[in-house]
């Protein structure tokens, strides 16, 4: 059975949701829901159970039926990524120009394989399919910014500006 | 905003004519060059009078397939008292494509004028933008330009005094290539997997919501308003016979200066290569090139002193497709760029039939064993043989798009194949190989 309504999302996230449920036709809520699982996942940071069992719930549809949605789409994350998640791109175009070298590179400077997490869940990695950079590959992607033209030492630079970033933070 | 390349004094500026402008994507910017005049000529004719004019510009759909655009508005019912609805596919996913980004980016409302266009057509009252979820900053500037259209009167109710009303909203996809077909949209946007659905009945006679439904790709709504204001017949004068006007071309790979760069139908692809793109890197030679997205059959060297519209690429046995046009240089290894091929459609595949779902997985296996040096002297007709069963016997395109190119690779290129295999040596087998 569902559960109670446990799950609260902040002010505009839930501005949001209350807006995509009226710009379906009436009786087409689930329209919202794809929608509503990538923005909620912004916010959270991943599809967790309990956010399956809320958004069922607005939606109007079976946990099951969420679940199932959310297998077909691969932005969707059932388990926690790094707080940046870094998404090289290896598909024909950047492969051409070093995007298979540059997946490589971002592997061996983290530490961590495809879909994997570092270990101070600062950094997740993932090797994408074409994300629309394609005249000016190679390119990444770190949670939705994009790069262009990156070459090794750019994307080692990118990586050292997050981790001081993140140290200033600390001592702060 | 930056442009992502530096313009070719070559091009022909239809579409794009507003990229460079300084705060392009701002209706104040719209209104001061011609923004929404084609909407005010639009509301004075008749559905008729607008679908001929469609069909006098030749305009063909920029998503792929290029079906006459005209053609695909007459489809759609007008006298029924179901609700119809105009659905742009800005699912933007093709490798070796990367317009429609820059389209939503640089003239928004240029997108919104020419689903305005569409709408009155139809007598739609709603319409959504279907975004891939990777674009997600287009979201923000494609919104914040909607509700500019709404504060000036351009959406919403009594449009102009015409009495009629259009809603227009954005709905972002979730990762999945496959939703870029147009019934596998559909599913999406009803919140669904995104399987392709049995046609007919086609889209334009049950849709979305079970509603008649106008499909259009990004750059082919993009292209309506320039046809309404410079008028359908001298659009068409910019291409060549059948194949209307300009289009952005992506083009990636070995060149010197790759970038998307609007040019017209039939402009020479050597050209584009050398004149345009400033030649390939380091006076290497060119091995081919794929005219129009990863799904399109590569040309030879040879072949590429061609025209670039849909019907010389269909003569050469390709596609013009998305614009994607991808340069390949001698030192490119086919081997690779075809096991790379079908790993993306092997990925992309939604699982739903079983010949594109098994064949994709297999010719994705035996690709990978050949590329990694495990390759057999029967392979070569294996791969070949597994993309000719899987083509043409799928549900939908997904599959065509995933033998084609494989077909194209082993045709024109087989003495690689036998030469990569007779310098393989063969090493461990990865993990995934491990479990066939």
């Amino acid at each position: 059975m569902w559960t109670d309504n446990t799950m609260t999302f902040s002010p505009a996230l839930e501005e949001k949701f209350a807006r995509l449920l009226t710009i379906y036709p009436k009786g087409r809520q689930r329209s919202a829901l794809v929608p509503m699982l990538l923005y909620a996942q912004d916010e959270i940071g991943h599809v967790s159970n309990e956010l399956i069992e809320e958004l069922a719930r607005r939606v109007g549809v079976q946990p099951m039926q969420v679940d199932e949605v959310i297998g077909y789409y691969s932005m969707l994350h059932r388990k926690p990524l790094g707080k940046y998640h870094i998404q090289v791109c290896t598909n024909i175009c950047c492969m051409l120009v070093g995007g298979q070298e540059l997946y490589d590179h971002a592997s061996a400077a983290l530490g961590i394989g495809n879909k994997q997490v570092t270990p101070d869940g600062l950094f997740s990695l993932e090797e994408v399919e074409c994300m629309g950079a394609c005249s000016w590959a190679p390119a990444i992607q770190i949670n939705y910014d994009f790069h262009h033209h990156v070459t090794p030492e750019r994307l080692d630079q990118l990586i050292a500006d997050v981790r001081a970033a993140q140290g200033g933070k600390q001592t702060q | 905003m930056p442009l992502y390349n530096e313009p070719s004094p070559l091009e022909v500026k239809v579409i794009s004519q507003r990229f460079s402008l300084a705060h392009s994507a701002n209706i104040e910017t719209y209104l001061a060059t011609d923004g929404y005049v084609a909407i005010k000529k639009a509301l004075q004719m008749t559905p008729e009078q607008i679908i001929d004019e469609m069909k006098a510009s030749n305009l063909r759909g920029r998503g792929g397939a290029g079906f006459p655009t005209g053609m695909k508005w007459s489809f759609v019912p007008r006298n029924t008292d179901k609700p119809r609805y105009i659905i742009c596919n800005s699912d933007e996913s093709e490798p070796g494509t990367c317009k429609d980004r820059l389209l939503m980016e640089y003239d928004p409302h240029q997108l919104i004028e020419g689903m305005m266009i569409a709408g009155w057509t139809v007598g739609s009252n709603k319409g959504y933008i279907f975004i891939r979820g990777e674009y997600r900053y287009l979201i923000d500037i494609v919104d914040k330009a909607i509700a500019e259209a709404y504060a000036e009167g351009y959406l919403g109710e009594n449009i102009l005094g015409s009495g009629w009303s259009f809603d227009l909203y954005t709905h972002t996809g979730a990762g999945a290539y496959e939703c870029g077909e147009e019934s596998a949209l559909l599913e999406s946007i009803e919140g669904k997997r995104g399987i392709p659905r049995l046609k007919p009945p086609f889209p334009a006679v049950v849709g979305a919501w079970q509603s008649p439904t106008l499909l259009n790709n990004c750059e082919t709504f993009a292209t309506v308003p320039a046809i309404f204001r410079m008028g359908g017949a001298q659009y068409a004068e910019l291409g060549t016979p059948k194949n209307g006007g300009t289009r952005l071309f992506c083009i990636s790979g070995h060149v010197n200066k790759p970038g998307v760069y609007e040019l017209p139908l039939g402009f020479n692809l050597l050209r584009m290569i050398n004149e345009v793109c400033g030649g390939i890197p380091n006076g290497k030679k060119l091995k081919g090139v794929i005219p129009g997205g990863s799904s399109s059959p590569v040309l030879k060297a040879e072949e590429c002193d061609t025209p670039m519209d849909f019907d010389s690429m269909a003569k050469l046995k390709s596609m013009a497709g998305s614009g994607g046009v991808v340069i390949l240089d001698e030192t490119t290894n086919i081997v690779q760029l075809a096991m790379r091929t079908m790993k993306f459609y092997q990925h992309e595949s939604c699982g739903w039939c079983i010949p594109c779902r098994e064949g994709t997985t297999w010719l994705r296996k035996i690709l990978t064993r050949f590329y990694e040096g495990g390759g057999r002297q029967e392979d070569i007709v294996l791969i070949d043989d597994l993309a000719k069963s899987m083509f043409g016997r799928t549900f939908c395109a997904l599959g065509d798009a995933a033998a084609m190119p494989t077909m194209a690779f082993i045709d024109k290129f087989r003495g690689e194949f036998e030469t990569y295999l007779k310098a393989s040596q063969p090493t461990e087998p990865s993990p995934e190989l491990a479990i066939i």
